[in-house]
């Protein structure tokens, strides 16, 4: 008897998931052969559950679920050196932060710390318009409930006149948060 | 025109050197920056994590302002300003409904007609090494450094596109034109860990210690890099990386235009030096003796060279030797007065003074003469006469 292996999502949500993914990362999984070129170069592969060239094979065999719980779209530190290695043109790397966009729009996210610190990251600059650099480290320890991290380098920071003590704002700061406004009523794109 | 100019967050904070040496280096070269008025965040990283269009829509902000003011070109010494700029500007290009959509976003008039550049590229392309070293009033000579170019300088290569992106070449220039070493290692397009450093400190530890093994494993006795991020981790966590593996590190690391504005004269206050973590005066107060000890090598290796034959064999050598050199010469002649363009392209570089050197050697035989003896016996003084004779030309024609 004849077995054919049918590739793709099972469900029809997990196929929107993957083919939004490609549209966002403006790349295709469909090129990608396995090689592990992107794995081999990747810096911090050997931190990842599932590193770069696994991730491709789970979307290729319709295993969203899996790829948003996997710890390596939070760890990827978006270097893009699988992007430049890759031979068969994929941009793993889009990829990597297509799915991690994608599992925070689902509320799935492995990593705390890191979506605490975009978070942390982007509230500043929608505030004021610029990045306050000592706010958002203050903020992204409180909210991952380590106050003292990094505490030892408040005081040498500010003696070499690198913390301003209160956050610069900008003129047009209102124009960008009705940038950030606009975005979130748009949804995702 | 002036050089639009966008600091970026981290220059009022922790790249506040790169800042004021970057504005230094402006001023050596005599570049006048105009910064954008009112710049807001590009969004780094944290955007294009969370919103493809949010991670479009801050940098064009910026770039609409720059249309505003007139300026063609932005000059974004942050790697990640720089990387978000040209994307958002490369992106908005190529896709007429998105720079639409985008315009639409800011609520503001968008044509992404203005281009951004990174300090490598202002630097080693818009600048030139040759530039420079001609403003280097005190070289780095007796540094060995490593040039880090990190990720965002060098990838991905369609936004970044003028330098090699497994192999850059251009810090090394520049640093070569400073006076300073530039060694040959592995980690040149390796990740610091970015982020990670602050959100995965166990994992970033790891890739700054690798950074800093990899260097000083390959020569190198300080760190180059052209990134406020890169710097942060390489400076700043450098201690507490090494503390990891227990040991203790003390690799300098200094921003690309700390060295060229150094070597063009200002002073390690006035470019931020003492602000390092990593001490990193010393390392630069050391290298006058360690430029001394390299001379006197070299010195001593030209009169080994010389002497080595012995006074006798040298008159009965020596003849032989002139004859040679003489035919050389010769032949040099012969070349300039056959094709002048060739030989004038074997001296300088740029296309266009090449052939003004062409041209004026096809009507000067003195000079011709002048620099075929030269071309036989050391070719980068020949071509500096014949940078000279071309600059002379120019000034007359000007007249």
């Amino acid at each position: 008897m004849k077995q054919t292996l049918s590739l793709g999502a099972r469900s029809a949500e997990g196929q929107e998931q993957i083919a939004r993914i490609e549209k966002e990362a403006h790349t295709s999984i469909k090129l990608c052969y396995q090689c592990g070129k992107c794995t081999a170069g990747c810096p911090v592969a050997f931190a990842m559950d599932s590193p770069p060239r696994q991730i491709i094979r789970y979307l290729q065999l319709g295993l969203v679920e899996e790829v948003m719980a996997a710890e390596s779209i939070w760890i990827c530190a978006s270097c893009e050196t699988c992007s430049a290695r890759c031979p068969r043109g994929v941009d793993i790397a889009s990829i990597m932060d297509a799915s991690r966009r994608e599992a925070l729009a689902a509320g799935k996210i492995r990593d705390q710390k890191v979506a605490v610190f975009n978070q942390a990251f982007l509230s500043g600059v929608k505030n004021f318009g610029r990045t306050y650099e000592a706010g958002l480290l203050l903020q992204h320890n409180l909210k991952t409930r380590q106050p003292f991290k990094d505490a030892e380098l408040g005081l040498p920071m500010m003696k070499r006149g690198k913390v301003s003590i209160l956050p610069e704002s900008i003129k047009g700061k209102e124009q960008v948060k009705k940038i950030f406004e606009r975005i979130e009523t748009m949804g995702r794109e | 025109m002036p050089l639009g100019y966008y600091p970026g967050c981290s220059g009022e904070g922790s790249g506040i050197e790169y800042k004021m040496s970057t504005e230094k280096t402006a001023e050596m070269l005599g570049i006048k920056l105009k910064e954008l008025e009112d710049w807001n965040c590009c969004g780094a990283t944290s955007a294009h994590n969370t919103n493809q269009l949010l991670a479009l829509a801050l940098p064009a902000r910026n770039l609409a302002i720059a249309e505003q003011m007139e300026l063609d070109t932005i000059l974004a010494p942050c790697a990640a300003c720089y990387n978000r700029h040209r994307a958002a500007e490369d992106k908005a290009r190529e896709d007429p409904e998105m720079r639409q959509k985008i315009a639409g976003i800011i609520d503001m008039e968008f044509q992404a007609s203005s281009h951004t550049i990174s300090v490598l590229e202002w630097l080693a392309k818009d600048v030139g090494a040759e530039q420079i070293k001609a403003k280097t009033t005190r070289p780095l000579k007796g540094m060995k450094a490593a040039c880090y170019y990190g990720c965002l300088l060098v990838r991905p290569q369609e936004h970044t596109g003028f330098d090699d992106n497994e192999d850059p070449q251009s810090m090394d220039q520049i640093v070569r034109a400073s006076g300073a070493q530039a060694v040959e290692w592995a980690y040149k397009t390796e990740c610091c860990g970015a982020a990670l450093a602050t959100s995965r400190p166990e994992i970033g530890a790891k890739m700054i210690y690798e950074v800093i093994q990899n260097a000083r494993g390959a020569g190198a006795e300080c760190i180059v890099t052209a990134c406020p991020l890169c710097m942060l981790n390489l400076d700043m966590r450098q201690a507490k990386a090494g503390q990891q593996y227990g040991e203790k590190l003390d690799m300098p690391v200094y921003y690309l235009t700390e060295l060229v504005a150094l070597a063009g004269g200002y002073t390690q206050q006035e470019v931020g030096i003492p602000r390092h973590f990593v001490e990193a005066g010393s390392y630069l107060d050391s290298l006058p003796a360690k430029a001394a000890v390299i001379e006197a090598a070299e010195e001593a290796a030209r009169q080994a060279k010389a002497g080595k034959k012995g006074p006798a064999a040298k008159s009965a050598d020596g003849s032989q030797e002139e004859e040679a050199s003489q035919k050389k010469i010769e032949a040099m002649k012969k070349g300039f007065q056959k094709n002048p363009e060739k030989m004038a392209s074997r001296l300088i570089q740029d296309e266009e003074r090449a052939k003004i050197l062409a041209e004026i050697v096809a009507a000067d035989e003195k000079k011709i003469n002048k620099l075929a003896e030269l071309m036989a016996r050391d070719q980068e003084k020949a071509s500096k006469a014949a940078e000279a004779y071309v600059t002379g030309e120019l000034k007359k024609r000007e007249k």
